[in-house]
């Protein structure tokens, strides 16, 4: 793990667990959820928008991941810190996530891609293990800036 | 969530796809069929007003880049309506407001179809 991604010392408010299954008319009810646990800590408005587009942006990597078979469930564990929000986001789908681009669409357009360069743009860190046995795991942080 | 797309012809061959709601991975397949459709249509000449759209996301980003390459290979065009500060923000970060023109009211998007 990369150590800047090591647990904040700092106090937790709590943490909210997630499962979702892995199909698109859930992603929204991930990306609502994990909005109301970031509204428990100081962000600002558009800093919970920006949360809520990294979740989904993963969660959809996950789907996509699976290639249109079915991705399983998805977890998604909050842990609400004094200053920051941390997000994992898990699956079973131990293919080819965030590090791989993928081929063309038939549209001609690489989401993937674009949904990858989302969550780096919009989240302060972000961390990614793959295990074949495991799924994969991608860990978002975002710190309240005020 | 759900998405509600309406078509509408305008001046000359463009055409207006008034979008309202949110697009994501469960939405943007509608909005990609409404697009697909125009240009099957061959009208090539597009303004998509996304002021009613509360968010979207990068598969929402992928129909707009699909439809804009397509109706460039018959010489198009696709103009944006888009004044939701939140949304103009995640076309800045992808750089996208380099390749779409993006517009405040759809009369100034309109204008500015080739």
């Amino acid at each position: 793990m990369n150590p800047a991604l090591q647990p904040s010392s700092s106090q937790s408010h709590g943490t909210v667990e997630l499962r979702i299954p892995g199909r698109a008319e859930w992603v929204a009810v991930a990306r609502l959820a994990v909005a109301a646990v970031a509204s428990r800590l100081r962000f600002s408005v558009d800093e919970i928008e920006d949360i809520k587009l990294a979740i989904a942006e993963a969660c959809t990597n996950s789907i996509q991941a699976a290639g249109g078979k079915d991705a399983g469930a998805i977890e998604i564990v909050c842990d609400a810190l004094e200053d920051e929000l941390r997000v994992t986001v898990r699956d079973s789908a131990s293919g080819p996530h965030l590090d791989v681009v993928k081929a063309d669409t038939d549209d001609g357009s690489r989401t993937e891609e674009l949904g990858i360069f989302l969550i780096r743009a919009l989240m302060d860190q972000v961390d990614y293990s793959a295990d074949p046995r495991r799924g994969t795991e991608l860990i978002m942080v975002k710190r309240v800036s005020a | 969530m759900d998405i509600k797309v309406n078509v509408r012809e305008s001046e000359g061959d463009a055409y207006v796809v008034d979008l309202t709601g949110e697009i994501d991975v469960y939405t943007s397949p509608k909005v990609k069929d409404a697009i697909t459709e125009l240009i099957d249509q061959e009208h090539y000449n597009l303004v998509i007003n996304l002021e009613k759209v509360r968010y979207i996301d990068s598969t929402g980003l992928g129909v707009l880049i699909g439809g804009l390459k397509r109706v460039r290979e018959h010489g198009g065009s696709v103009n944006l309506v888009c004044t939701n500060p939140q949304i103009k923000k995640i076309f800045d970060i992808t750089g996208l407001v380099k390749i779409f023109g993006i517009f405040d009211d759809e009369q100034s998007a309109m204008k500015a179809l080739v």
